[in-house]
Order: C-alpha cells, then structure tokens, then sequence
C-alpha cells in the first residue's frame, strides 16, 4: 500500500505490537503526531517533558519486558531526551525512540529547532539512523526494534526529517529483519560451559555474582534453579535486585559501595566467582587489584566486550544467561551441594557480625524504617521505583524483593529525576501492581512537571519522598570526605509539598510518625490517585556499610554498634 | 590498575564496515570516547560489495587492544575486526622539494624506498614512496638534507599473510 512516512511509524508501532507510546510533540514531528490522533492502536501518553517521556519508557520496558517507546520533536525536543537516551544505554534498557527532523533541504543550514541529533546520540544509544528516503523507513523501523531488544539490549534512536514523513511510498513490513553485521550470540561454548561446571566443582568457596543481565535474559527462575541445587551462595548487583527471593537462604545481599558486610566480605574470601551478567563495575569492585583477589573468574555475559574488560575472566562464555544457565542445569550433578557447608557458615558469621540494619536512635523517622514498613505493608503486591541517592541505595538494601522486575532504578547513570516518569511508566505496564516511587527532596524536583501527565492519564503512582532537607548522598561525603563543609547541599528552603501536589490535582500528606506514615499510605492506595507522602527523616543518617570510592570492599565503613533499645 | 597503564604496543587494526552514512563517525567517536588512540586511519571501498575497510594504526596493551576490537564488533555496522599478527604492511608518502635540490640523488634515494620522482613543475619536484611505516620513517630522515617544503602520509594500509 502507498502511504507516507509518517503513516509508516504508525503501522509499524502497530505491527510490533506497541501498546503505549510516551512522547511529546513539535514542529518536525507533527505529520507523525497528525496520524497518532487518527489512529486507535496504541494509547500515547503525553508527558510534560521530554526527559520524562524517555524515563517513563524505560520504567515500562523495565517492567514489562518489552522495548518501550517514546517520541520527540527535533532541537530542544531532542537534546533534552539525552539523559534518558544515556541512562537507558547504560542499563541496557530496550528502546526504540523516534524523533523528528527538519526537512532534508534545511539540514546543515542551522535552521530553526535543527540539531545534529544523530551526532548527539551515538555514544548514547545502541544504534542510530537518520532517515533519508521513506522508503527505507519499513526496515530501518523493523531493525530498530529488533537490535533494541536482542542481544544486549539498549536504546536505539531514528531521526527522521519532516519531509519524510510526508513522503508517500511502497509499505509493506512483511519481511525478515537481515542485518549480516549483527548477530548477538546467545549459545554458550559448551566445551567452556563443561570446563567452568568442573572448576565449580573443585572450588572450595564459590559465591555467585548476580548481575543485571539475568533480569534481562528473562533467566530468574533459572538461575535461582541453579543456586538452590549447587547450594552456593549468591550476591546480588543493584540491577539484580529480585533475581532470588528476599528471605531466600542462599541470598547473601547487594555487595558494593553500599552492600551488605556479609556481601562485600563474601567476595573477597572466595575462591571463584561465578559472574553471571554482571559487568564488575567500579560501584561493584571497589579497588580493582584487590577484588576477589584469590579468586579464579567464570563470566558469562552476552556482551563479549563486558568480559575481560575490568577483571580477567578465567572462563569466559559468550552467551545469553538463560541459555547458559540452562545448560549449566545439565551438568550440575557434578557438584556437590554439601561441599559448601563451612563457606556458608563462615558467611552467616559475617552476616551475625554486622548485619544489615540501622537504629532508631533518633526523634525523627529513620529512612530505612520506612522502606522497610512499605516492604511489610506491601511486599510483593507494589513495584518500587527509586530516584538517585541516599534514597535509592536504601530501597536497595532494605525492600524486600521477591521477584525480577519488580525493582526499576537508574543504575549505570545515576539519573536523578529518574523515579517519577518510571514509576509512571511501570504503572501501565503492571496496572495490577502498587506503583511507588521512592525519592528525596532533591530528585523530586527533577521531573516534578510529571504530576499534570500523572493526574491526566490517571497513574496513581505514590512518591515516597525521604525529606532530609539535603542532598543527603552529596552531604553524606562532605560530611565523610570534605570535612563536614556542605557545599550547597543544604535544602532547607522547599516547596510545600503537600500543596505542590494538590495545585496539580494530586494528593499529598507530610508525616512525621510512625502512625501517620501508615495512614497516608492506606489512605493513598485507597484515592488510587497521584500522591506525594513527605516523611520528615532524620537529617544526617548516613548508608552504611560504604565502601570508600577506590578503597577495597573489605574495607567498609561500618554502622556503629549500639545496644538494642 | 587500568589496562592503559600497561606496556603499549603498537598494532594494526582492520575492520570492514558496511558502506553507510556516519559510519566513519561510529569508528573515530568510539576512539575519542574510550580514550583509545589512532596513529593512522585509512578507508577505502572494498571493490564490488556494499562494504569498506578501515586499516587501523593504534596503540595499547594487549588488554586496551582486546577491548577495542570487542568495542569495534560491536558496532551494528560492523562485520569483522582483524587484529593482524602476520602482515604485510605499506604506507605512502608524497614529498614536494624545491627543484634547484638533487633530482638524482633523491630519485636514488626514492628508489631504495619503492618510489621515484612523479612530478616535475617550474619550481618543484613531488617524489613518490611506499614502503613499511617504519621505513618511511626512515626515509623522512634520510631525505630531510634535500629541503622537503611538504610531506604527506597516507597511513598504513594492511593485509594478513
């Protein structure tokens, strides 16, 4: 059928079964916008930024699995979608973003709303396109989706100029995607999957490091299959929040700057780290020269490029995790479940020793209380969203995971103003699902427009916000590394918050007790609508255990020890 | 402990790309924001196919080198990397000398380097060689009594054996 570029994004949005499109509209992306308001499809949502449209499609491909979508305008429309474009590259989230371009005969002239848009993204996205003829559009559109979410995931960007959206040709989008360059390996070496089962097999002390890659492979079930008949215990990654069950034995922790002692120790005493999806990044290692210093390294990655790269890999398998895990499940009466007693004992000392906890030794709420009062009032039934902070590493720690998908944070970019759109994009993805956001009186304020797209499109995401009146992380260091001098991180002068949401056509409560923390949330869940619950905590609580940046993870700053009240 | 620290070697570098727009951009933006380094860059399309080589000159240790090639397959439009073992190597230089220099003494010496004079004009002489890399190096020494008032390279261009 003849139809114009524009009509094609369309149909083929349809035709790869998008559901919901977050975007934004302007000049150079009006013929696409004029179609959208023809069409019945999929739902668009508008966001009030761009930034937020490209969050809110990652928090719904983060939790749905699927390759989320946003579009934009061209110039400012663009520039500002470049941190959700960056943070989504970084977390391997699969996107497929469309923005507009002015017309092929203006580019290079500096016209109006013009930016080299694809320049922009290319270090930020898997892969980008800029569309010069429609009748490439149809391909290029089926193998955005399909790089997107194969292999590695990862944002892919196509730029197109308005003119081509206007410009009639041929459609048809029956066809296989055939990309000769590209094609992730998903089989593991057998010969290396065999070889590394051995090496388990003879190791004293192995300890399975679960990274974000296993949430991506869709893999959970399969690795906690795995962890539960080797009888090896596991650290979990901030990404790999959920892969096993919060009160499951084998479950050490998060390891890391801010993991768990148990969790940090674990991996330097272990004589064989079993990484799967995992990019031993730098929040992770701590000093390179010292992590895992005796240990021998099985990787398993889909990403050859993440093997070898920090640590060397020992056993290096090139696959996708489930898979590999798969095929590890074949050869695992190699090893003997009971060989590990002693190393799991050793460990549950270090977890008596220092566990992961904190006091309440103050007037004001602690803010890991109230992320562990969510976790008992809500536990499996909410999906937790988190801004970038102090916050962020306590929702970590102290939520109680029972499932993949069901922790969505900004990880590998630290993207303050992440949480907000997310949780929105979460919330219509998983509608049955309790959507909180839980967030600090700095990140709020990053995408706090979004409150207008949540009242308008009704996603009643609740935002727990962690008021210390600081930047708590920034603080934190000045108080640790800088000498208590608090470099413009003081945020005494705020909004109202109760009244900001309520200008907005939200609700929001300020709390300061226990009891009244539980009323607004039960009373929120209730409204089903957008809430801000302001908790007032304690100004200068700091995330223990830290692990200093570059010190070894064996060298942790510890929460002091203190009598039980 | 970074692998940069490391012992840098230099090393030759193909990758054959698909012809498309931007695509040299992929290559040099991965570079400049790994922190990689290029000595020389050559590309040309490969006769009859829809792809182009790039030969590579670069520098690094055994690791840097490793991931540059992962870092390089990676790249949608990529096919292949070779990271070259055994090759035979060629670089071209051009060299402008005023024409009252030794015509003969430098196409002599041209001549030792796979090269001779090419172009003769009112005022100068533009001699041609192309040799190993390391060679024309040596060339750029020997010839420098004759006054060079231009050099151009072409970087090094690679086939495995």
């Amino acid at each position: 059928m003849q139809i114009t570029g524009a009509q094609m994004v369309i149909e083929a949005f349809i035709a790869e079964g998008v559901e919901t499109v977050f975007g934004y509209p302007g000049g150079a992306i009006m013929n696409v916008y004029d179609e959208i308001y023809k069409q019945d499809g999929f739902q668009h949502i508008l966001t009030r930024h761009e930034q937020a449209a490209i969050h809110a499609a990652e928090g719904y491909a983060k939790a749905s699995g699927k390759v989320g979508v946003a579009m934009i305008t061209s110039g400012p429309g663009f520039t500002n979608a470049v941190t959700g474009l960056a943070d989504a590259y970084m977390d391997s989230v699969p996107l497929v973003v469309v923005s507009g371009q002015v017309p092929m005969s203006l580019i290079g002239t500096d016209g109006f709303q013009e930016i080299d848009a694809i320049g922009i993204s290319r270090p930020c996205t898997k892969h980008n396109y800029l569309v010069t003829d429609a009748k490439d559009l149809p391909r290029i559109l089926k193998e955005a989706f399909h790089i997107a979410g194969s292999g590695r995931p990862g944002p892919v960007h196509v730029d197109i100029p308005k003119d081509v959206t206007a410009q009639i040709e041929e459609y048809n989008y029956d066809f296989e995607v055939e990309l000769e360059t590209y094609k992730p390996h998903t089989k593991g070496n057998p010969r290396q999957v065999k070889k590394s089962m051995d090496a388990i097999a003879k190791a004293k002390r192995p300890l399975f490091y679960l990274g974000g890659g296993i949430i991506n492979s869709n893999a959970a079930e399969e690795v906690r299959d795995l962890v539960h008949k080797t009888q090896i215990p596991a650290v979990e990654t901030f990404m790999a929040r959920g892969t096993l069950s919060y009160d499951d034995d084998l479950l050490i922790s998060m390891l890391g700057m801010h993991g768990s002692y148990a969790a940090n120790m674990a991996m330097s005493e272990t004589d064989l780290v079993i990484a799967l999806g995992a990019r031993f990044d730098d929040r992770v290692t701590g000093k390179l020269s010292e992590f895992a210093k005796n240990a021998g390294v099985i990787h398993v990655d889909i990403d050859p490029a993440s093997i070898s790269k920090l640590v060397n890999a020992d056993y290096p398998i090139v696959g996708d995790i489930k898979s590999v895990v798969l095929d590890m499940l074949e050869h695992v009466e190699r090893i003997d479940p009971n060989n590990y007693e002693g190393w799991r004992e050793t460990i549950s000392n270090f977890d008596e020793l220092h566990p992961l906890t904190f006091h309440e030794d103050s007037d004001r709420l602690k803010p890991q209380w109230v992320v562990k009062r969510v976790g008992e009032l809500l536990g499996d039934s909410a999906n937790i969203s988190t801004d970038v902070g102090q916050h962020q590493m306590w929702a970590a720690q102290f939520y109680p995971f029972t499932r993949p998908r069901q922790f969505i944070s900004s990880g590998g970019l630290g993207t303050m103003g992440f949480g907000f759109p997310a949780a929105m994009g979460v919330k219509v993805a998983t509608p049955d699902k309790i959507s909180i956001n839980f967030t600090g009186d700095g990140s709020i304020l990053m995408n706090v427009q979004e409150l207008m797209t949540a009242v308008e499109k009704k996603i009643p995401v609740i935002n727990i916000i962690l008021n210390n009146n600081f930047l708590g992380m920034v603080r934190q260091w000045q108080t640790l590394f800088y000498d208590k001098r608090h470099s413009e991180t003081d945020l005494s002068v705020q909004p109202d918050f109760v009244k900001l949401s309520e200008a907005f056509g939200g609700i929001g409560y300020r709390v300061t007790t226990k009891e009244e923390f539980d009323a607004a949330l039960k009373d929120a869940i209730e409204k089903n609508v957008v809430t801000f619950i302001e908790v007032i905590v304690e100004r200068f609580e700091n995330v223990m255990p830290m692990v200093p940046s570059g010190g070894s993870l064996f060298n942790m700053m510890l929460l002091e020890k203190k009598e039980t009240k | 402990m970074t692998a940069k620290s490391d012992n840098s070697e230099r090393r030759v570098v193909s990758v054959i790309v698909v012809n498309e727009a931007s695509v040299l951009s992929r290559i040099t933006n991965l570079f400049s924001g790994r922190g990689y380094n290029i000595t020389s860059l050559t590309v040309a399309p490969i006769p009859e196919s829809k792809y182009s080589r790039l030969t590579i000159v670069t520098a690094g240790s055994v690791r840097v080198i490793e991931q540059i090639t992962k870092q390089l397959h990676k790249l949608i439009p990529v096919l292949r990397v070779y990271e070259h073992e055994d090759i035979v190597e060629k670089e071209m230089a051009l060299v402008k000398f005023p024409i009252s220099e030794n015509i003969t003494d430098i196409d002599t010496l041209c001549q030792a380097y796979n090269g001779k004079i090419v172009n003769v004009g009112e005022n100068v002489v533009i001699a041609m060689v192309a040799d190993e890399s390391a060679r024309i190096e040596h060339f750029l020494k020997a010839i420098k009594r004759f006054n060079p008032k231009e050099i151009v390279r072409s970087g090094a261009v690679a086939l495995e054996r």
